[in-house]
């Protein structure tokens, strides 16, 4: 008994020094540093412990541009990824023809570089002097005048920003969604339609749930992604979010860390606590809905 | 209400390379199954017959042929118009209702004037579940209970939108032995208190034989025989039919007929007048034999098995094309395991003889 709990310990040895060391280590010292006022990088001091840092990130108008951007973002891109992607699969699930083509097609933006997404949105969107983009010329035909979605009004760049974030998600959560729907039992359906069962109702009533549990991974891991978003807003607007008034909270904190105006890592160290918190806080009332919503079965 | 399939014909297109070769699931069916009678559609796996209950489901079209529900023709109908209720070989409940909500979902996918009001919808679905009494089970979810249980919901759910048709789809091959034996008596039950028209299918003969008021032999989408399952049984129409039904297994022997006399090996066993002399297939109904001290078919004893009501004598005869004789016989009767062969007489009613080409039946009257 003794020797094969050593023995345990012995094989987890590997992943807790890993873990403890890349993850734990700097969870506790990030904390620290968030509570450390005026620390200095060069001479490493400073000079007390308060929440001061907290109080100037929570006043700070960059951050509270940053935590609005991105509640929009994940209010926005998490429900309507997530139904695109369930409206996708499930038409991708009863189509028989075609159907590896339009699968690899769906899958196409997931293994695509994020940066040379970026580059196609700016051809598409964006305003130079020779052209307007694609997505003008369209709204050109429409009668609308030209957008500049890039460095044009803030709604402009957020719809860019969320169609962008909708359209790298949706690969992965069409992929999940396909094979789950995929492995719902075909008697099932057969039984519900010996029964005379509208197909809204099966739907509703057999896949949606039988499938929930996959639904909620792909709503959960969507909330956290989308709360780290960073990469999505520099491909699109550059490297200068605050000027653009695009920047997120991953966004802010790397500011704070190596930005023109950068070297603050207790700012930054108080903000990324305050990010986590509210990923804590949302994923836990996440779990709290699923439990009334969520069927596992054995 | 009476079925009939005529002419019925499915036929499944191949996969693969050879997809030219066409898979013939159901091979020109036509029969009539009478009105609130149980049918049992017997056959080894693969032989069509769970196409044949899904082509009277509607869950699939048939390729030709036709099938009626009374006076209806239903062949184009969709499952759902056909009043139909289905039994899926692994229940297919749904795994996150419970069973009250499993036993009212037919229900509630009934629109305008067929919907019932929320209280007859209970009242039903307490009905249909007392009928097959899991009354007590109704909160729980599928996975909380037992395999005869989860089949009871399942029959209830079929049920409880009165059907004129009750269809089976192996019923019993998910429970064990005992359960088995229990479940079919009750389904038994269950058709007759409701009179609704039944088919189901199953491989075990015993199943099949047990509770039918008809079955149906198939093989390769072919069928061999329908009939009263005792009928079926002391006169079978084909080697194949012979040899499926009966426990333990008829028991085949390479025969000769000459001179209007059949001899098994050198033994010879029987008259048979009128058959000209030919080779045959004999097959002898374990029951079929006599322990005889002077009796004709002189067989190697290998040894007895008891088995409290009879006993089996296990012996070898050359010409038997199994590696063993099973014969049952009265456990009254003494068995001399000291001597090195037996001796059999055999019940003329209980021995039939097939041709060595086509495997069919010689028709003759053995003496």
């Amino acid at each position: 008994m003794e020797t094969n709990n050593r023995k345990g310990w012995l094989y987890l040895l590997p992943a807790i020094l890993f873990l403890g060391f890349f993850m734990v280590y700097p969870l506790i010292d990030v904390f620290i540093y968030s509570f450390e006022e005026g620390y200095n990088s060069a001479s490493q001091t400073y000079f007390g412990v308060g929440t001061y840092n907290y109080s100037y990130v929570l006043h700070d108008p960059y951050f509270i541009q940053a935590v609005k951007n991105t509640f929009l973002l994940v209010i926005i891109t998490v429900p309507v990824s997530t139904g695109l992607a369930l409206l996708i699969s499930v038409g991708l699930s009863s189509i028989r023809p075609l159907r590896n083509l339009f699968q690899t097609i769906y899958f196409l933006p997931y293994v695509t570089n994020t940066l040379a997404v970026g580059l196609v949105f700016m051809i598409l969107f964006q305003k130079t002097p020779y052209t307007d983009g694609l997505v003008n010329l369209i709204l050109h035909w429409f009668g609308a005048g030209p957008v500049d979605f890039i460095d044009g009004p803030y709604w402009a760049k957020m719809f860019v920003l969320c169609f962008y974030t909708i359209w790298v998600v949706m690969p992965f959560k069409v992929l999940i969604l396909t094979s789950a729907l995929a492995s719902v039992n075909q008697n099932y359906y057969n039984a519900a339609r010996v029964d005379g069962t509208s197909r809204l109702r099966i739907f509703l009533r057999i896949t949606l749930p039988i499938i929930s549990p996959t639904v909620f991974y792909l709503i959960i891991t969507g909330f956290i992604g989308a709360f780290k978003a960073y990469s999505d807003a520099v491909a699109l607007f550059g490297t200068n979010l605050n000027a653009a008034e695009m920047n997120t909270i991953v966004g802010y904190v790397y500011d704070m860390l190596y930005g023109d105006s950068g070297g603050y890592p207790s700012y930054a160290s108080a903000a990324a606590i305050l990010l986590f918190a509210i990923i804590l806080t949302i994923t836990s009332i996440n779990l709290l809905i699923s439990r009334k919503h969520v069927h596992y079965t054995n | 209400m009476n079925i009939v399939l005529q002419n019925l014909t499915k036929k499944f297109p191949g996969h693969g390379r050879k997809a030219a070769e066409e898979v013939v699931a159901v091979n020109d069916f036509t029969f009539e199954i009478p009105d609130g009678k149980l049918v049992g559609l017997l056959g080894p796996s693969g032989c069509g017959k769970s196409t044949t209950l899904n082509l009277i489901c509607g869950l699939i079209r048939p390729s030709s042929g036709q099938i009626f529900f009374g006076s209806q023709d239903v062949t184009s109908l969709p499952p759902e118009h056909r009043g139909v209720g289905m039994v899926f070989q692994n229940y297919a409940l749904y795994p996150h209702l419970t069973v009250l909500q499993n036993i009212l979902f037919p229900l509630q996918n009934l629109k305008g004037k067929n919907r019932p009001s929320k209280a007859e919808m209970q009242k039903r679905a307490l009905d249909a579940a007392k009928l097959v009494q899991i009354e007590e089970l109704m909160e729980r979810k599928p996975g909380e209970l037992s395999g005869g249980q989860q089949q009871r919901v399942a029959i209830a759910r079929a049920l409880v939108k009165m059907p004129h048709v009750l269809l089976l789809d192996e019923p019993l091959s998910n429970l064990d032995a005992r359960l088995r034996l229990q479940t079919r008596e009750e389904i038994r039950k269950i058709q007759k208190a409701t009179g609704i028209t039944t088919i189901f299918v199953t491989h075990d003969q015993d199943e099949a034989m047990s509770i039918s008021d008809q079955i149906v032999v198939m093989k390769a989408g072919v069928i061999q025989q329908i009939g009263k399952p005792q009928e079926v049984y002391d006169n079978p129409a084909n080697l194949f039919v012979a040899r499926f039904l009966g426990t333990p297994p008829i028991n085949l022997f390479a025969g000769t007929v000459r001179d209007s006399k059949l001899y098994l090996g050198t033994n010879c066993v029987l008259d048979a007048p009128g058959i000209p002399d030919q080779e045959v297939w004999a097959g002898v109904r374990p029951e079929g034999f006599l322990l005889q001290p002077d009796g004709p078919l002189i067989c190697q004893l290998t040894g007895i098995e008891v088995m409290g009501r009879d006993i089996s004598v296990v012996s070898t005869h050359p010409a038997c094309q199994a590696a063993a004789i099973r014969s049952i016989i009265g456990s009254d009767t003494r068995v001399d395991t000291s001597q090195p062969t037996v001796r059999f007489a055999l019940k003329p009613g209980k021995v039939f003889l097939f041709r060595k080409d086509t495997e069919e039946r010689l028709a003759c009257q053995l003496r």
